[in-house]
């Protein structure tokens, strides 16, 4: 009896329970909010997959077709939402399926978290089934990657990879678990992470540069702003918006910046960069001030660097201290929050209007709808261009859409024309340029947008890249918007050999399959139009349906999108044909 | 075109694994090759230290540092000029028997940092150390007869300007 009485009197202790590491997975993900993740099993992570299924009520797990989509998946669950993506694969070829998901996310900053099992630890460097070296093969494409070798670790480096992949500058990170870890049994207690003694994931806002930025964005007459994912990323959208209003400065968009500010607001002035707009890119070269906010000056935004803004004050508004002057010489660098940085910097900066300088962004509109905009969106020619389908989809969903891209001239006629009413709208493969990237993607964004119109637009190339995915879409239910433009052509490889390679057609010509037959396949109801009269009407079927559906239009094969900055050419130097 | 110029780079890092791909591959992926490298504990425990030596512009050198202060385990990079630091370099030379009592050897050893450290019946070790110029001409002293093996290390050093690192560990702390 006296053993029952010291039972009844021990002292409680912190909470704690004994389970397996693969459970303690589950318990992990289920503390960081998770609900929903995507993946493939395989030997190496099936005790995760087991417990997965234990805890199917609370975690939703979508079988995608490829390792890949699952990461593409996430990234699409991550771009909408701005929380956590989350894909889980084995190893060996399940892990190195996740690469290029992971490398895409590295370069768009787009937070997901990817799991991968590994072989038990007494097998580490045998060349085991399946067994590859994750950590290594990942490493110069995470922010942070860890190999778990035993279950006491999970808590810990879960929720340390959780917070890494979501704070300061968000990014990937990839946690390789051995098998023998997911087996083991421990006693799981979980904590969130809240810092990492290394890492500093906002710099310090200094206000002295504040108030120096202010007096130049205050003295300047002809400003410029280019804003990035930034403004997305740290949720300053209306920050950035009083910003601009206060200042009345003209205001260009990078295509990850796409949707942070609506499409039709009065200062939004278009898209900069190689197939950007006519007014952006030359006006580049024109403003005294150019302030970057939330964007990192990539290549195919500055073209020749030599000759980029050099008449310009650059003001750059960063979280990461390494993008300053890391391509464009910086005046000066507003580090920090862009959510602070912006709310502080509105308190310094006078109300302005610069009607005669955004009259020129206007006067170059014109321009670039004679020679351009009007032939894209009301051809008189008889073949279907990609501009009049994305006007047809913009009038059938009012720019309430979101709207995803894959890569190629499909993408740029997208970003160039599709409405953006909100943001988090505009998801595409901006820095990789992954092919293959739309389909998956889309699924990940219409589950973390249910009431949203999810419209996924790819072409005939990038669609067969990862059109494995339909099965995931029919399995799901998933109700996406699927439209191909078909031009038989990989059309922007094909439109550089145009105008750079004499046309010698290499290898960019397709023989394609039926397309509506395969989507019929996976029993999706499905249509093509090959007819200007019977696009809107296919437009319109399509946006009311309520369950997944798949438009193909057949477009002209050999058009070429511009404007166009010849790669390593000036801003200036802009071409209109 | 910014002339390029040897920089001494110090990290210091967690002690975890796999720093070191994480840090040489941001070498890798800009083409620049790594002159020499150092890997050891520093003042701070659990903390360690990277040492690496590279001949690059200031402007590159800059953005490596970015790079490199941005990996998660990095908890802070510096770089220095030749005049910023006091550095050293340890070299190990394995001579045969025959030469050790070459009078001219032992005068070579006379006058540098250089003493013998092992003698067996076929050969002889001596250690050199100094800067890279004076592991340099040592080389050539003894290379006429005949280097059985050598080794250099990596670059040490210690920076004249003040590495707050202490200061900073417990600020972010």
């Amino acid at each position: 009896m006296t053993t029952q009485t010291k039972a009844v009197q021990k002292p409680k202790t912190v909470k704690s329970e004994r389970i397996s590491g693969a459970e303690a997975v589950i318990k992990c993900l289920l503390a960081e909010g998770v609900d929903l993740l995507y993946g493939y099993p395989g030997g190496a992570i099936m005790p995760v997959y087991d417990e997965l299924f234990k805890y199917k009520d609370k975690l939703n797990h979508v079988l995608t077709r490829h390792e890949q989509g699952a990461t593409h998946a996430a990234q699409g669950y991550a771009r909408v939402t701005g929380k956590v993506g989350v894909a889980i694969a084995t190893s060996g070829p399940g892990a190195t399926n996740l690469v290029t998901g992971i490398a895409d996310a590295q370069i768009d900053s787009t937070p997901i978290v990817c799991i991968t099992g590994q072989v038990a630890k007494h097998l580490l460097g045998s060349d085991a089934f399946q067994e590859t070296d994750i950590i290594g093969i990942s490493m110069p494409v995470t922010k942070w990657n860890y190999q778990i070798t035993q279950a006491s670790e999970i808590p810990e480096i879960m929720a340390k990879a959780f917070y890494i992949a979501r704070s300061g500058r968000p990014g990937p990170v990839l946690v390789d678990i051995t098998k023998n870890a997911q087996f083991e049994m421990f006693d799981f207690k979980y904590k969130k992470c809240t810092s990492v003694r290394s890492y500093k994931p906002v710099p310090k806002m200094d206000m002295g540069k504040i108030k120096a930025a202010a007096e130049v964005i205050n003295e300047a007459k002809k400003p410029m702003i280019v804003f990035g994912q930034g403004v997305i990323l740290g949720k300053a959208e209306e920050e950035f918006k009083a910003f601009i209003e206060k200042t009345g400065i003209p205001s260009a968009w990078t295509i990850l910046g796409l949707s942070a500010l609506p499409t039709d607001h009065p200062l939004n002035v278009g898209m900069v960069g190689m197939h950007g707009n006519y007014g952006p890119n030359r006006l580049t070269n024109e403003c005294d001030a150019l302030i970057a906010i939330g964007m990192r000056f990539d290549d195919r935004v500055t073209g020749d660097l030599d000759t980029y803004a050099k008449q310009a004050k650059v003001i750059h508004f960063e979280i990461d201290p390494s993008e300053v002057d890391k391509n464009v010489k910086t005046d000066i660098a507003v580090l920090g929050d862009v959510k602070q940085t912006l709310a502080e910097i509105l308190k310094l900066v006078n109300t302005n209007s610069h009607k005669s300088w955004l009259q020129e962004f206007k006067d170059h509109d014109v321009i670039e709808y004679e020679k351009v905009i009007k032939n894209d969106l009301h051809p008189k020619k008889e073949g279907l261009t990609m501009g009049e389908v994305i006007k047809e989809i913009n009038n059938a969903t009012k720019g309430n859409a979101v709207i995803v891209s894959d890569v190629g001239q499909h993408q740029m006629i997208t970003c160039r024309y599709a409405k953006f009413n909100q943001s988090k709208s505009n998801i595409t493969s901006g820095g990789l340029g992954t092919m293959g990237f739309a389909l998956p993607a889309s699924i990940g964004a219409k589950m973390g947008a249910p009431d949203r119109e999810v419209v996924v637009i790819i072409g005939d190339g990038s669609y067969q890249m990862t059109i494995q995915e339909l099965g995931t879409i029919f399995q799901t239910k998933v109700p996406v918007k699927i439209v191909v433009l078909n031009n038989d052509f990989l059309g922007m490889v094909r439109q550089w050999q145009q105008l750079f390679f004499d046309k010698r057609y290499a290898s960019t010509e397709m023989t394609n399959p039926d397309f509506v037959t395969i989507a019929k396949g996976y029993h999706l109801d499905a249509q093509k139009v090959t007819k200007r009269e019977d696009l809107a009407d296919a437009v319109q079927k399509m946006i009311a349906s309520k369950e997944g559906y798949f438009l193909e239009v057949a477009v002209e094969k050999e058009d070429n999108v511009f404007p166009m900055i010849p790669s390593g050419a000036s801003v200036s130097d802009i071409r209109l044909s | 075109m910014e002339e390029k110029q040897i920089y001494t780079i110090s990290i210091y890092t967690e002690n975890n694994i796999g720093i070191l791909n994480r840090l040489s591959a941001i070498f890798l992926k800009r083409h620049i090759n790594i002159e020499s490298m150092t890997v050891s504990k520093s003042e701070i425990e659990n903390v360690h230290r990277f040492t690496f030596v590279v001949k690059m512009t200031e402007n590159n050198i800059r953005k490596i540092i970015g790079q490199l202060q941005k990996q998660i385990e990095v908890i802070k990079a510096y770089y220095h000029t030749e005049d910023e630091i006091i550095y050293h370099e340890t070299a190990l030379f394995k001579i045969s028997a025959e030469h050790l009592y070459d009078e001219k050897i032992q005068e070579k050893l006379k006058f540098r940092r250089a003493h013998i450290i092992a003698i067996t019946e076929n050969y002889f070790v001596i250690e050199a150390s100094g800067l890279k110029i004076d592991i340099d001409r040592m080389y050539k002293k003894l290379k006429p007869y005949g280097l059985l093996q050598f080794v250099r290390s990596g670059r040490i050093a210690i920076s004249r300007p003040k590495m707050a690192i202490t200061e900073l560990l417990q600020e972010i702390n």
